[in-house]
């Protein structure tokens, strides 16, 4: 073998022993029969994929994407001035950049505990806000869509921040200053040059957050309290206490395709634009 | 007349370093006026102090008179060409061409485009991106940008230093016919003094963050006030504090009477350039001095004694 088939070689390893087995095996169960202990049996069936048609789980699927788009969108919203600051910045990007990374350094899990700790009836911003005498009982902020659309925005902001600032940062620096020189105030300088250059930033940060969004199970299982049913909840549930591997299975695979046709789609009429 | 563009003891501080220290420049509507200087003389930072993307530390910029030290680049009645012609990559060349029209909100907006497309000769190309425009066409486009703003005075910042040597010259000739028929105030910056030389009705040559003179072309060649002048403008040869220019050198196996004057020489090399030799003699004194030769003129070879000559009347005098 070439030495170059050699360096390729730990990812196709890879990519085969936990992207192409496990999809496989997904794929077979999402169209076998459920045990009765969990696991698949006999015979095959379509019945899985029938029963996804169900309106319970087209309101769960149809929330998951309403919340997963909420989320990208106020990602774009807080990361696009935060990623134009630091591509400005004349001193301390490094810094900058360090700091919108900071949170990866401890889990995303201790971190969704930590706004447990924040929103929570006896938490701190309630106990603050009733010292303080504003309120006299506490807000309802956790266990509720809002609850775990912040916990979603934070979390993943930082997907968003970093490609948005690496499209800038390669901006030519005399383009606004083009746009001002022909007349363009800031703010038009600002949608009419900034923003449209820097597309491929935002779209792949867009990517990158309502992906795992829009998959999520933790950020709505402990900041929406198992009030918020999201498909990944409905995926997590079926594997686990609804013992029906099958048709988790089967959500699986549909919010995989899902998936796969948007951004598919999204990135061929980007392409398209280009050319 | 009122000068369209004042500058007066213009200074520009940045940190750890003066780029501007104190610049007077008083220029004329409808003229072709250079900034000419080799790099960091600070010429591009006048162009920018003008067009308002930096606010001069002290001094003035005077627009029709108007103080607008303070004002934003969108205030300004003025135009820049960048250097690296800074299009829109997003849009097609008629969208750059529009782009300031529209935010001016002016009026026909479709008849001054074609105007200016049509000016600058790129009918046809409308809606192409800049990617797919060569480099020639990219740098009508950000010309046909600007001039169609009608702005008081059009600010060009090394335009001709991207294209290739043919193109340049070619441009040369094209943006001065430019300037003569809309009338618009062109101010230049460059390093290249051909380009200045050919192309301005005045230039101004920079060094070190200050003027060294102001004046004609013809002025400045023939006769630069100061040594970096003289050198920067072309070859000198430095005779006994005496600047004389290679095309004004003549040389010879004999000394040249008739009120020339005239130095023993010894030739050191002769280089062919195509349309002329030139030929490098060491003096007595050790000088070094260069004469252009016509190629039909007989050939010199090294190691030859040779005199030099020039006519009074061509001699540079600097301070």
């Amino acid at each position: 073998m070439k030495l170059r088939t050699w360096f390729v070689l730990p990812t196709w390893v890879w990519m085969a022993g936990l992207f192409a087995a496990p999809f496989a095996i997904i794929l077979a169960y999402s169209f076998l029969t459920r045990g009765d202990y969990g696991g698949v049996e006999q015979p095959w069936t379509l019945e899985n994929y029938q029963r996804l048609f169900d309106r319970l789980y087209l309101i769960i699927l149809l929330r998951s994407f309403a919340m997963a788009s909420v989320a990208t969108v106020l990602c774009l919203i807080l990361a696009f001035p935060v990623a134009l600051f630091i591509s400005q910045a004349p001193r301390r990007k490094n810094l900058y950049l360090q700091l919108v990374m900071l949170p990866f350094w401890t889990s995303f899990l201790v971190r969704t505990y930590a706004w447990l700790f924040l929103l929570r009836d006896t938490g701190l911003i309630n106990t603050f806000l009733e010292k303080i005498g504003i309120i006299h009982s506490p807000l309802p902020l956790l266990y509720n869509s809002g609850a775990v659309l912040l916990g979603l925005v934070y979390g993943y902001l930082p997907f968003m921040v970093l490609p948005i600032y690496a499209t800038l940062e390669r901006l030519d620096p005399s383009l606004p200053e083009a746009a001002a020189d022909l007349g363009a105030r800031p703010w038009t300088t600002l949608f009419r040059v900034i923003v449209p250059l820097s597309r491929s930033g935002i779209i792949a940060g867009a990517v990158l957050v309502f992906i795992p969004c829009l998959g999520t199970y933790l950020t709505s299982d402990l900041l929406g309290g198992g009030r918020t049913v999201l498909v990944g909840n409905l995926v997590q549930s079926q594997f686990t206490t609804a013992r029906d591997w099958p048709f988790g299975s089967a959500v699986s695979m549909l919010l995989m395709l899902l998936v796969t046709l948007l951004v598919w789609g999204f990135l061929r009429r980007e392409s398209e634009q280009l050319s | 007349m009122e000068p369209i563009l004042e500058v007066r003891d213009l200074v520009k501080d940045y940190p750890g370093h003066r780029a501007l220290s104190g610049i007077s420049l008083s220029i004329p509507q409808g003229s072709f006026f250079s900034l000419l200087g080799p790099s960091g003389c600070g010429k591009t930072t006048t162009l920018r102090l003008v067009a308002g993307f930096e606010e001069p530390s002290s001094g003035e910029v005077r627009i029709k008179g108007e103080v607008v030290n303070h004002r934003k680049p969108y205030e300004r009645n003025v135009s820049t060409v960048f250097q690296s012609y800074a299009l829109f990559p997003h849009l097609t060349a008629r969208g750059n061409v529009e782009f300031g029209l529209k935010r001016h909100g002016m009026s026909d907006i479709e008849k001054r485009v074609a105007e200016a497309i049509t000016l600058v000769g790129l009918l046809g190309k409308e809606i192409r991106k800049p990617a797919q425009l060569s480099g020639g066409e990219r740098q009508r486009v950000a010309l046909a940008r600007s001039l169609v703003l009608a702005p008081d005075v059009l600010l060009l910042d090394e335009p001709l230093a991207a294209l290739d040597p043919k193109l340049r010259k070619q441009m040369r000739s094209e943006l001065k016919a430019m300037q003569r028929r809309v009338g618009i105030t062109f101010l230049l910056v460059t390093h290249d003094q051909e380009e200045a030389l050919s192309m301005s009705d005045q230039l101004a040559v920079m060094n070190e963050g200050h003027v060294e003179q102001v004046g004609s072309p013809e002025d400045i060649y023939l006769r630069p006030r100061t040594k970096f002048v003289a050198g920067f403008l072309g070859a000198v040869n430095w005779i006994e504090g005496i600047g004389i220019r290679p095309e004004s050198t003549r040389i010879g196996r004999e000394a040249e009477n008739h009120g020339a004057k005239s130095f023993p020489a010894l030739v050191t090399d002769s280089v062919f350039l195509g349309d002329c030799f030139q030929v490098i003699v060491r003096m007595a004194s050790g000088e070094e001095a260069v004469a252009q030769v016509h190629r039909s003129s007989p050939v010199f070879q090294r190691g030859e004694s040779v005199h030099i000559s020039w006519n009074p009347s061509d001699e540079i005098s600097v301070a």
